[in-house]
């Protein structure tokens, strides 16, 4: 098909415009509309996309990419250093039994031990793209069992490497082993030692120049005001990372996490992470549109029930491994579910490893196809199967009532006064403050490890996404007076604004912000109850260490109050003003405004506040009066 | 020997010179002790139990501040308020402070000669304590004479070492037993028992 540039990215975007916003809508995850986007548009569908969805797949393996640079960004080194046991523990053990199990049951099926093998690893990994995508669309990342999936993908994204290496060593014959190694990149030719020492010295340059190089040439870009040539510096920073490690033979997706992780302590983590999202987003569903068009649904409708099966079988086995290793890494059973049925489906590196095994000669294209078939189709079961799990599995394991029979409609005569939204260690101390106060509150939280606990300290504790207006309806979002915006996610708190002015009108609301932006965006928002995470405790320490430093406690109480209502008087000010011009004048004023209170701060403040205690000009006036 | 407990209380320490002055001779003495209120307590959130008790422990209470508007700074009254139980300090049941002994030692920008008829407050400073002295007496304490240190602003430095060591004369005296009520009956203020006093 003749198609032009222009064409083909308008057919790739109307796909993903119509179709995503649709599989929002009936909640079932942006994964699966993009998947569907892609069998529609694809082969057996309308047939825009034809065989080029292959190559199509390799570019789109670039969002893959950046995925893993922006999920670096978020983990600081000390984390991951943290989670070293589950990674090389929790991962090593899946890919190691899922593999061995797999293989086992390919023997069965007749076919050789090396292809056995092959066809083990291939299947034991499963999918960054879709598991990571869900779980921060979720917001469930930073939970148990989102923690493990990283740690279990990880290990996966590690793996990769040692098994492209061993494909040529099972070959079958030598001509194949020689064909296979054409994958390795530009230091083929190089002997050995070279290699590994170019492998080595390669993830020195990512570290070294991460550390020292990265961040002044980021200062020097971010000085020139250019926000697109910032845009650039990221693209270009996570491309060159990716070529470089390609050509050492070492995993892209890998060298842009380890270029991520030396990012997540500098100051241009946010940055880069907003300026790539927008990029990471539009490639990885590219990448699943691929995933979606490459299906070959007439090898599937020839023998529909052995490739179900197979698919069936696989994602079976795979879970098992899972839920096992869950239970032995003492996850909670709905964690430990939602770990399992997210890591159920096969991985993207099912492809090129396939397809490297076919170029050694390992696979026939026959069994390449059926594998290909099978991996694609697990991955778009997986959002149902993640689905099913949220709906039904998760909400009835999290449920408060279920083990008091007979109280079933507890739920519809929720009236509790204030429902908090975000259950972390923010919402918690409102939480518990309110408790000792005897105010019931009604809680919705996503980490289900939380739930639970709080369930058995006799909490009233709902499983779900905050911003969801079902289930603030059935959390008594009708009948409760307050509600508190608890939850660390800056843009869940504004999606939950939103739904609540629409929603429920009559409910107060009280906001949690991370910082001043944050406090703006909050403010620009109509909020009027704003609570910036750090600015009380952070003035609190600043009067300990006037008290240590021997000021009188109640004076720099009076002070350190004075500079709070001050500083929040500031912040409505600069809030109210849209004009960027006029901002940037007036940011600039407060800052020399808030020298000068700075400097004059003892003057202005003792004076000014405490004339009522024998205020200067009283003292004066009566000095003066004994002198005459 | 009776105990005594200075109840301090200045909003603005830094720039008072008289009350550092006494605290700074009170801090010198034995048999004192000084509780810091607003140091204690920078919010006014008053532990009323840790008072009640520091109480118990003493058998002089002095309320030790300067003299704002006719009366104490808003903490003294704060305590006051919230220490004072009914049934504890006074009511039916409150004895805890029976027999115990109360006076004001404070300082006013005033000079004595405001304190009179004449001058601009017009009335002595025995009247504007009254609801201090009515305090004790409800609370079945004895009340004392203040110690008043007058003119606060006019004062030179060595004035206020004068003020001072009589302030530590009588605080002693009280802590030692040597003042006794025959010495201080009928007096307007305490602050002639400071000087001369033969030990």
């Amino acid at each position: 098909m003749q198609q032009t540039f222009f064409f083909q990215a308008m057919i790739y975007l109307a796909a993903a415009v119509i179709m995503v916003p649709i599989a929002k809508r009936l909640g079932l995850g942006s994964v699966l509309g993009y998947l569907f986007a892609g069998i529609i548009i694809g082969p057996v569908g309308l047939h825009f996309i034809g065989e080029e969805g292959q190559d199509l797949m390799h570019f789109a393996e670039f969002g893959v990419v950046m995925l893993l640079f922006i999920i670096g960004l978020e983990l600081e080194p000390s984390r991951l250093w943290r989670m070293r046991r589950s990674i090389a523990g929790l991962g090593g053990l899946q890919v190691g039994i899922t593999t061995l199990v797999l293989a086992g049951a390919v023997m069965l099926l007749q076919l050789d031990w090396k292809q056995a093998l092959v066809l083990g690893m291939i299947l034991s990994l499963s999918s960054t793209a879709i598991v990571l995508q869900s779980l921060s669309e979720k917001n469930q990342l930073k939970t148990s069992a989102g923690e493990s999936s990283f740690a279990v993908l990880l290990f996966q994204d590690l793996a990769v490497i040692p098994m492209l290496a061993i494909l040529p060593l099972l070959a079958v014959s030598h001509s194949g082993a020689t064909g296979g190694h054409k994958e390795t990149g530009l230091l083929a030719e190089w002997p050995g030692w070279a290699q590994t020492l170019a492998v080595l010295g390669s993830v020195a340059v990512v570290i070294i120049s991460g550390r020292y190089l990265l961040r002044p040439f980021f200062r020097l870009i971010a000085k020139t005001g250019l926000r697109e040539i910032f845009t650039a510096t990221a693209l270009l920073l996570v491309v060159g990372t990716a070529t470089l490690m390609n050509a050492v033979g070492l995993s892209p997706a890998l060298g842009a996490f380890l270029a991520g992780v030396v990012l997540a302590n500098s100051e241009y983590r946010h940055e880069l992470e907003s300026d790539l999202d927008p990029f990471k987003g539009l490639l990885l569903g590219l990448f699943f549109i691929a995933v979606g068009a490459s299906i070959n649904f007439h090898l599937i409708l020839s023998r529909p029930w052995m490739i179900l099966g197979l698919v069936g079988a696989v994602m079976i086995v795979k879970m098992a491994v899972l839920t096992g290793l869950g239970k032995l890494f003492k996850l909670a059973t709905p964690q430990n579910l939602t770990f399992a049925f997210g890591l159920s489906q096969v991985g993207e590196f099912a492809f090129v490893l396939s397809n490297a095994a076919r170029d050694a000669g390992i696979l026939s294209t026959e069994i390449m196809d059926t594998l290909v078939a099978v991996v694609a189709l697990s991955m778009v079961i997986t959002p149902l199967v993640m689905l099913v799990n949220d709906k039904w599995i998760q909400p009835r394991l999290c449920d408060p009532d279920k083990h008091k029979p007979g109280r079933e409609h507890d739920v519809e005569a929720e009236e509790n006064p204030v429902i908090i939204a975000g259950f972390g260690h923010f919402g918690n101390t409102v939480g518990r403050f309110l408790r000792a106060n005897n105010i019931n509150t009604t809680v919705l939280d996503t980490d289900s490890d939380n739930v639970d606990l709080l369930r058995r300290m006799g909490f009233k504790v709902y499983y779900g996404d905050a911003s969801r207006h079902e289930l603030l309806e059935i959390a008594g979002a009708k009948q409760a007076k307050l509600i508190i915006i608890a939850i660390g996610d800056e843009e869940k708190r504004l999606e939950m604004i939103q739904t609540i002015k629409k929603h429920f009108p009559n409910l107060r609301m009280l906001v949690r912000a991370t910082n001043r932006n944050d406090a703006y965006d909050l403010m620009n928002a109509g909020m009027m109850h704003i609570y910036r995470e750090t600015l009380d405790t952070s003035l609190r320490m600043g009067v300990d260490a006037m008290k240590l430093l021997g000021y009188r406690a109640h004076e720099t109480t009076r002070l350190a109050k004075t500079f709070f209502k001050e500083d929040e008087r500031r912040l409505k000010y600069l809030s109210s003003i849209r004009n960027p011009d006029e901002y940037v004048i007036a940011v600039k004023k407060y800052v020399e405004e808030l020298e000068e209170t700075l400097r004059a701060d003892r003057d202005i403040l003792r004076a000014g506040v405490d004339d009522g205690w024998d205020g200067r000009e009283m003292v004066k006036a009566q000095v003066e009066l004994a002198e005459e | 020997m009776p105990s005594v407990l200075v109840q301090f209380a200045h909003p603005s320490f830094y720039r008072s010179r008289i009350q550092k002055a006494l605290v700074k001779t009170c801090k010198k003495l034995d048999g004192i002790t000084i509780n810091d209120l607003y140091e204690q307590y920078p919010d006014l959130h008053i532990d009323v139990k840790r008072e009640q008790d520091l109480l118990l422990k003493h058998d002089i209470l002095v309320l030790q501040h300067p003299f704002y508007w006719y009366s104490g700074p808003a903490i003294i009254k704060q305590w006051l308020d919230l220490v004072l139980e009914y049934n504890w300090a006074y009511g039916p049941k409150g004895f805890a402070l029976q027999g115990k002994k109360m006076l004001s030692a404070i300082s006013c920008g005033g000079g004595e000669n405001a304190y009179t008829p004449e001058g601009h407050n017009s009335f002595p400073i025995s009247q504007f304590l009254l609801p201090y002295r009515q305090t004790a007496s409800l609370c079945r304490m004895e009340y004392m004479p203040p110690f008043v240190v007058y003119g606060t602003h006019r004062k030179k430095s060595n004035d206020i070492d004068d003020e001072s060591l009589m302030y530590a004369d009588i605080l002693s005296g009280l802590a030692s037993g040597r003042i006794q009520p025959e010495n201080y009956r009928g007096l307007e203020v305490i602050n002639s028992l400071g000087h001369g006093i033969e030990g």
